[in-house]
């Protein structure tokens, strides 16, 4: 909840008592966002007494290319989810888009640039189809129904890839270009990350589409009732969750520059762990953009954080796991906390 | 009056149409320019009805919920719905909402025939349904919750944020509320959230709105607004159609009132030409005077002796006896710890000081297995999530307490839970379609004597029922009743706890009234009236005990 939700209530001046109250309850809203970037700097600030290399220019650049990546696939994942769905393919399609770029150009050097975007993003676009078709047709619960899919997907590029590694040398200097290169020391990942991250976010706040996302994971059977065509949502929320992936996938391989079978791994659950821990709610029905990149960046930093205070890479998961958790109770706690003063607040008057 | 006699066909009168001229907000049913009608369009003076529903019928399997319904609301009319459980309102309703569809019949909405595949279609006709419980998105803004799907717009198709929230406090203050269009849904009191629905309602131009019991929930001062409301909307020339169980709103808000039985239109009348006593014999088709079983105590030993029993911060020093074949009612208002006592006694909570002794034999504290042993059965009040376990069927929820007497060697033969619960089902008279049928498939009655079979099946020497009635319809209220009354015949010990005063009055041989966690008051079933049990029930009189 935060953001998003909150946009069309936007305030007018006047009407002097909604406005101070709703204030309030913004400050709530908006607590998750202001905590997580709060912890975000708390962390780069202890980290950096620990080893003030962590804030080097390469440091922060490696960071933040890494990010965008995982912030990008978390744009589509927080629209799936809150329409009260989960992507658990996210990060078997960016897998397979990726093995399928670098196929590509393993055969054909100078295969143009643009084309095998447009082929990463028909990748995604096919397995979001199939996502949404699935999950809406057949009435499952998307969690099954993505699991089944990302056990599908990764077979598939399995079978494609077998062991063979596509490596740097197979891939053109220009599409490596994408994922080094740098605009005033910031990495073009960075940037497009930055650009897709503000336009869902206002997107997501102006049109009629996205808000009816809310809708139907805030109440589906409300939202039928309102007129709300809630599996045309739910499909379309998959679609672009699906499409996304697949452009990241490209993404992926421009600043990895080699790739194998089980590129992007374990990206399905980073990426439900980073938004979660941003404010997305498990339950659908609100999380903000915003909060689901900011809480991308703070997952990805405290990873590099580890590394640089030499904890093991072992770690890893556990740590990400239990940051999940942790956001997942703290997420409780502050819709509790929401709640109970929500129902003190702002109730009607009888003139 | 039988079912046929004022049938629509046969209107035993005419609407005359106007509607009703008066201001708005004063009581209603005074004034009857509305003469009588049945549903036929014959009579009509100068205003055509704006929904007609003729001859709707509906049936669930061999259940015939609706049959033969004809219906008329005119724009400026508030007209009453009211039957028991089961008698088709909540049919009709969803009728009217598009959720079901009819087998047979026809409706017309300003004359024109629609069919309705969805409930979105409904909505976009102009009928707005308000429920009892409304739907709202929790996570959404009042304002969104209003215009979902409907949002103003400016250039670029963008959603107009600043035209929405000031239309939403336009149509707040045209209903002479205030409530902040930017706060979240989430956390409205019900009377607000359904507010927020009638709003929304209007926003969308709805010309019918059905009200679904919308004040089961309410306060009195939300009730008092949500008729002021009503009144002013039925004043702009909105149909309504007002669904509730309770006979003193109906009368007083409505001009109109129809009555449903066993899915049939009984009757649709003035208000003024119908008095409570007349709707109420509509709604039942028989007497109020049969309700309660006649019964006469013959009370043997003392089966359970509470002495002194106390739990901190629930009950105080609360002691009494209970015989065999003798019904004792504990009555008080909500809250006054009557519910506390019952788990004390059968083991539920712990007691803090205190006995509790069944058949002269003291009971543990704590232990309920130890009282089901000793002998007491327990009805719970909440039924759905105490009493039954929905998802199982009839005969292992009957059967589930007596499984050492069902089983063999631990195992459960196949069938042999049938056999068992065979026997109370038809005792009980349980109307149902499959023995193996889930508790959920089972009508709110039927699902309490599915509760009451499971513990008759111990034969239990003292049964503990807790709101016995509760949300059960009137004819099977009376089947419990009767039920409970044989019990005592046969020399089983009734302890009741009941916050329906005629119930108490009518049921039981002793009366315990509890006050803030004490006794204030035992009575015998001939020394009470109601009267003198609200006062003790208020801790106004506190005589001793006899």
């Amino acid at each position: 909840m935060s953001v998003a939700t909150q946009a069309p209530g936007a305030q007018l001046p006047g009407d002097d008592k909604a406005q101070r109250s709703n204030w309030l309850v913004d400050l709530f809203v908006e607590y998750r966002s202001i905590g997580v970037l709060l912890v975000l700097v708390i962390v780069v600030v202890l980290t950096s007494i620990d080893n003030y290399r962590f804030v080097s220019v390469t440091s922060l650049q490696q960071l933040v290319s890494g990010a965008a990546i995982i912030a990008l696939l978390g744009i589509g994942e927080t629209l799936v989810m809150v329409t009260g769905n989960y992507d658990l393919t996210v990060g078997s399609v960016l897998g397979l888009s990726a093995y399928a770029v670098g196929d590509i150009f393993q055969h054909n050097q100078h295969f143009p640039i643009p084309l095998v975007f447009l082929i990463a993003l028909g990748i995604g676009l096919a397995c979001g189809i199939v996502n949404g078709a699935v999950v809406t047709m057949a009435r499952v619960p998307s969690v099954v129904v993505t699991l089944g899919m990302l056990y599908v997907i990764r077979g598939i590029d399995a079978v494609w890839a077998g062991g063979n590694e596509v490596g740097a040398a197979s891939l053109p200097g220009r599409f490596v270009e994408i994922g080094y290169g740098t605009i005033a020391d910031v990495p073009y990942l960075a940037l497009i990350a930055v650009v897709a991250v503000g336009i869902a976010a206002l997107a997501v706040r102006t049109y009629r589409t996205p808000r009816e996302f809310y809708a139907t994971g805030s109440n589906p059977v409300a939202a039928e009732l309102a007129g709300v065509p809630v599996r045309k949502r739910v499909f379309t929320a998959f679609v672009i969750s699906g499409a996304i992936a697949g452009v990241a996938g490209a993404l992926w391989l421009s600043y990895f520059a080699t790739v194998d079978s089980t590129a992007g791994s374990g990206y399905e659950f980073l990426t439900l762990a980073a938004i979660v821990v941003g404010g997305v709610s498990v339950f659908g029905g609100s999380g903000s953009i915003i909060g689901a990149a900011l809480g991308v960046l703070l997952v990805n930093t405290m990873d590099s954080a580890l590394v640089v205070v030499k904890v093991s890479s072992s770690w890893d998961e556990a740590f990400q796991g239990a940051l999940l958790l942790a956001a997942i109770v703290f997420n409780r706690f502050v819709t509790v906390r929401r709640t109970r003063e929500l129902r003190t607040r702002n109730m009607s008057h009888v003139k | 009056m039988t079912d046929g006699d004022t049938h629509p066909d046969d209107p035993t009168g005419s609407y005359q149409g106007a509607a009703p001229q008066r201001e708005g907000g004063q009581s209603v049913g005074d004034v009857q320019t509305v003469a009588a009608d049945g549903a036929s369009a014959s009579g009509l003076g100068s205003q055509e009805p704006v929904l007609v529903l003729e001859h709707a019928s509906k049936s669930f399997g061999a259940l015939r919920a609706l049959q033969d319904v004809s219906l008329s609301l005119y724009a400026g009319e508030v007209q009453g719905l009211v039957g028991e459980n089961g008698a088709g309102k909540s049919t009709l309703v969803k009728i009217l909402a598009g959720a079901y569809r009819f087998e047979s019949g026809h409706l017309f909405l300003d004359g024109e025939e629609k069919v309705f595949e969805t409930t979105a279609q409904s909505r976009a006709a102009g009928i707005a349904i308000i429920f009892q419980e409304p739907l709202l998105f929790p996570d959404l803004s009042v304002a969104e919750n209003i215009f979902m799907c409907r949002q103003p717009l400016r250039s670029g198709r963008r959603v107009d944020v600043r035209r929405m929230r000031r239309e939403a406090l336009a149509l707040f203050e045209s209903l002479g509320v205030t409530l902040s269009p930017d706060r979240l849904a989430e956390g409205l009191s019900i009377a607000d959230q359904q507010l927020v629905e009638i709003v929304k309602a209007v926003a969308a131009d709805a010309r019918v709105m059905v009200m679904d019991e919308p004040t089961a929930a309410l306060t009195a001062t939300e009730v008092e607004r949500l008729f002021k409301i009503v009144n002013m909307l039925r004043d702009k020339g909105t149909a309504v159609l007002f669904i509730s169980h309770r006979m003193d709103e109906v009368f007083a808000l409505c001009q109109r009132i129809t009555v449903l039985r066993d899915g049939r239109l009984i009757v649709t009348k003035p208000m003024a030409e119908m008095d409570e006593a007349s709707v109420i014999q509509a709604m039942v088709g028989r007497d109020l005077g049969t309700l309660f079983p006649e019964r006469t105590a013959s009370t043997g030993d003392v089966v359970l002796k509470v002495e002194h029993l106390t739990s901190l911060g629930a009950f105080t020093d609360i002691s009494f006896e209970v015989r065999s074949g003798e019904i004792v009612a504990l009555a008080g208002l909500a809250g006054a710890g009557r519910s506390e006592v019952v788990r004390s006694i059968f083991g539920i909570d712990r007691r803090d000081a205190g006995r509790v002794e069944v058949n002269g034999r003291e009971l543990p504290s704590g232990v309920p297995s130890a009282a089901m042993e000793a002998g007491i059965g327990f009805v719970p009040e909440d039924r759905r999530q105490q009493g039954v376990l929905m998802n199982l069927s009839i005969e292992r929820n009957i059967a589930l307490p007596s499984l050492s007497q069902v089983a063999a060697h631990h195992l459960v033969p196949r069938g042999s839970e049938k056999r068992f619960a065979a026997d109370w089902v038809s005792r009980l008279r349980l109307k149902y379609g499959r023995m193996n049928h889930p508790v959920a498939t089972l009508s709110g009655g039927n699902q309490q004597k599915v509760v009451l079979a499971k513990w008759l099946a111990r034969h239990p020497s003292l049964l503990i029922v807790d709101e016995p009635t509760h949300g059960i319809d009137i004819g099977t209220k009376a089947e419990v009743h009767r039920l409970l009354a044989e019990l005592a015949a046969q020399g089983v010990a009734i302890l009741m706890i009941s916050s329906e005063m005629p119930e108490v009055l009518g049921m039981a041989d002793r009366i315990v009234v509890l006050f803030e966690g004490r006794i204030s008051g035992v009575f015998s079933r001939e020394e009470v009236d109601q009267e003198v049990l609200m006062r003790a029930a208020s801790g106004l009189a506190n005589r001793a005990a006899s």
